[in-house]
């Protein structure tokens, strides 16, 4: 994009989308603005390749003036690992990854019976924002996704134990935040707060924003569990009286290969995908993430330990 | 599978409503709230299975549902019954976006419904139509209407347990229109409805017949959005967030010859629309200079209107740090010291004469002190001489700050008369505080 060309005429009311994405970089350059050193949680899913697509237009032609960050669980699919290298490298910007299975291979963290490690990335997170030294840290976190995300503030305090403690946050109030805090304390930066599932599919459709192939349908082999098709693999086996089938399928989040599910759809392009997502009857946590089926306040429960 | 359905079109080109509602458990809020998300079917299988689960545990028997389960998202709340901290939730009809905050009517309510109200074009404000207006009603309307909301609608609720009686619902109506009048609200919506029963929630009810205005989901599909309203109105306003200079670090793929000299600052408008060659006055630098280039990334712009986020330049190269405010030629608040303002005090300590403070205004923060003058009376809509305000109170203090700020008066031009009082000690917001340098005495 060049600032040559011709202005833009702009007179008709901002769509949901324009008002969506102005509050988003507004947010991003707020932090940037009155934070030592923010880092953006990157894995690589459509969240979070949109917080970082929002955090180039904020500072364009400027490169992005932060880091990214990815906790690896080890069971990552190796498809996303590819496109978040990938992707560091486009935007020009540094990646820092902590890592699961380096917990576990010296004793810190011990691997749980079911094998899921999506609880697991919390101490690996806690310990790398306070070697890394950020004192904010974007995610791309949704107030659509789950009961007690939707109580979520756009800035939200954490103790020096990543602790939420959701029954004293900080009101916000018009487009102002109070990102103050104390040494050890950081904040956790939400710019996308308000979009929907939908509107963040409109919006990867809007700006061409490049995905994981593994959010398009394709062929995998897949056997049922819960309702869910697992891919198999060294994380998923199928247990007995479990089919392995070959199916066409989409993953609707892109999480730890041992707790996300994928679904069965023929939506091979972001306009069947989204067609998909405008006709959905089960929201996506509850389609494709085993971690969030355990209780009412499963996500509430890892929140307040520091999960993001 | 190619076809698109009109759904997915529609949030790239409707609009966004925010509103807030206020009421408590016993006025139905949370069935209204409910209602509405399943009369715009924003609720979806696996939410509804766990709450009809939920439900049946909890004696609800026959499929009746406890639509508060829905929206009450800690387990604290869903386990004492009571809603603790605002929720937003999010639907959309054909014709419109909407983010609901959800604001409890009974703990803590001034914060909950400042919180929801300082970012919402329109609150509903629930009533129970066997009780009328109540101690609560006058104190969310006074909040709603301190704080400018640009639409007020009040839901009277329960219409059927009156068999949907026209006389009793008038009588009901004639309390609210003379409790905002008294208030000093000027325009209400009211609507009867029954959030069990669906009248007037999503569709007109032919239970009502003798009431002829919108449901109150036609209702917010048509109310313009603070900037459809204001965006041409207002005088250009925005506060700066930092200066954009490349030269340190271009983005990928950009030519460093054409960026060479690339200076401009970035900000959300606040208010109102911004030309190419538009003059505009720089606080605190004092100095007019002109626009002449207003850029996104998506490539410039001819104008931009509240409240799009921008990178603008200018024609001389001036001191525009972060919390420089531009503003359209001649239209710049005087910059003040001591500034007379409402405010809200959230927290249990409240807010004191002598207190030290910091102001945060747009991307400003400042040292002050606040003088406390007075308190309103909830109940009398009477200001009376006070040094303390609690928590939930309203009042009016003199904040004297440490150096000149250009704050609009919060009465005429909304958000860029608003200000956070945050304790420089925890870091908390423990107040909001609005601009209004022309009230005096009760009003």
């Amino acid at each position: 994009m060049s600032i040559d060309h011709a202005p833009l005429s702009t007179n008709e009311p901002l769509s949901t989308l324009d008002v969506l994405e102005s509050e988003a970089i507004h947010i991003i350059r707020e932090v940037a603005a009155e934070f030592e050193k923010p880092v953006l949680l990157f894995s690589g899913g459509k969240d979070s390749v949109t917080v970082l697509h929002l955090a180039a237009k904020a500072f364009w032609p400027a490169k992005i003036p932060f880091g990214l960050l990815h906790v690896d669980t080890g069971h990552n699919f190796p498809e996303i690992l590819k496109f978040r290298d990938e992707t560091a490298a486009r935007y020009d910007i540094e990646l820092s990854v902590a890592k699961v299975q380096d917990y576990i291979d010296d004793g810190r963290l011990r691997e749980r019976a079911d094998g899921t490690r999506n609880t697991l990335q919390t101490q690996p997170l806690i310990d790398a924002i306070a070697d890394g030294g950020y004192d904010a840290v974007f995610g791309g976190a949704r107030r659509d996704e789950d009961k007690a995300r939707a109580k979520e503030r756009i800035l939200s305090l954490r103790d020096e134990f990543g602790q939420w403690d959701p029954s004293n946050q900080r009101p916000e109030l018009w487009n102002i935040y109070n990102g103050r805090h104390t040494v050890g304390e950081h904040v956790r930066v939400f710019p996308i707060s308000n979009f929907t599932e939908l509107d963040v599919w409109s919006y990867i459709e809007r700006e061409n924003i490049a995905l994981p192939h593994l959010y398009y349908a394709h062929e995998r082999e897949v056997f049922n569990r819960d309702g869910m098709w697992w891919s198999t693999g060294e994380f998923s086996t199928p247990r007995a009286g479990e089919d392995v089938v070959r199916k066409s399928v989409r993953y609707r989040t892109v999480g730890d290969m041992s707790c996300t599910g994928a679904v069965e759809s023929d939506a091979s392009d972001i306009a069947s995908v989204l067609a998909e997502v405008a006709v959905t009857t089960v929201t996506e946590r509850g389609a494709t993430r085993a971690d969030d089926r355990i209780s009412a306040a499963a996500m509430e429960d890892r929140k307040k330990d520091g999960y993001f | 599978m190619t076809t698109t359905p009109d759904t997915t079109a529609a949030t790239q080109t409707t609009t966004l409503l925010r509103f807030a509602t206020a009421g408590s458990v016993d006025d139905g809020k949370s069935t209204l709230v409910g209602r509405l998300l399943h009369d715009a079917k924003a609720i979806l299988a696996d939410q509804l299975e766990a709450v009809t689960r939920t439900s049946e545990e909890r004696g609800f028997v026959g499929g009746a549902f406890d639509f508060a389960l829905l929206t009450d998202g800690l387990r604290a709340e869903r386990e004492q019954g009571i809603t603790i901290d605002v929720a937003y939730r999010y639907f959309a009809t054909d014709k419109r976006s909407f983010i609901l905050a959800d604001c409890p009517g009974h703990v803590q309510y001034t914060r909950n419904m400042v919180t929801g109200a300082t970012t919402a074009d329109a609150v509903v404000v629930l009533i129970d139509a066997r009780t009328g207006a109540t101690e609560q009603t006058r104190r969310h309307l006074t909040v709603v209407q301190r704080l400018g909301i640009r639409h007020v609608i009040v839901a009277i609720n329960k219409i059927d347990l009156l068999d949907y009686d026209q006389v009793a619902y008038a009588k009901v109506e004639h309390e609210v229109e003379e409790l905002a009048e008294e208030i000093g609200l000027d325009t209400a919506h009211l609507i009867p409805v029954s959030a069990l029963a669906g009248d007037n929630v999503a569709a007109a009810s032919a239970n009502t017949p003798w009431y002829s205005g919108p449901s109150l989901l036609e209702l917010l599909e048509t109310l313009p959005s603070k900037e459809e309203d204001t965006a041409d109105l207002e005088p250009f306003r925005l506060d700066v967030q930092s200066v954009l200079r490349p030269q340190g670090g271009l983005a990928p793929g950009l030519d460093p010859e054409q960026f060479r000299d690339y200076r401009a600052v970035t900000g959300q408008v606040t208010s109102g629309r911004v030309h190419l060659g538009d003059e505009i006055d720089v606080h605190p630098a004092g100095v007019r200079t002109t626009v002449i280039g207003i850029d996104t990334a998506d490539g410039p712009l001819e104008s931009a209107g509240a409240p799009l986020s921008v990178a603008l330049r200018l024609a001389d190269d001036i001191d525009t740090a972060r919390g420089t405010v531009l503003a359209a030629a001649g239209t710049l608040p005087q910059p003040r010291k001591i500034v007379r303002a409402e405010v809200f005090p959230f927290t249990a300590q409240g807010l004191h004469s002598g207190d030290r403070v910091l102001v945060k205004a747009g991307t400003t923060t400042v040292k002050a002190l606040v003088r406390i003058e007075s308190k309103r009376n909830l109940t009398t809509s009477v200001s009376e001489p006070a040094e303390v305000l609690a928590g939930n109170d309203i009042g009016v203090a003199e904040v004297k700050l440490a150096s000149a700020l250009p704050l609009a008066d919060f009465r005429e031009h909304g958000r860029s008369g608003g200000f956070l009082i945050i304790d420089p000690q925890t870091g908390a917001t423990v107040a909001a505080g609005i601009h209004t340098p022309a009230e005096e005495g009760t009003a």
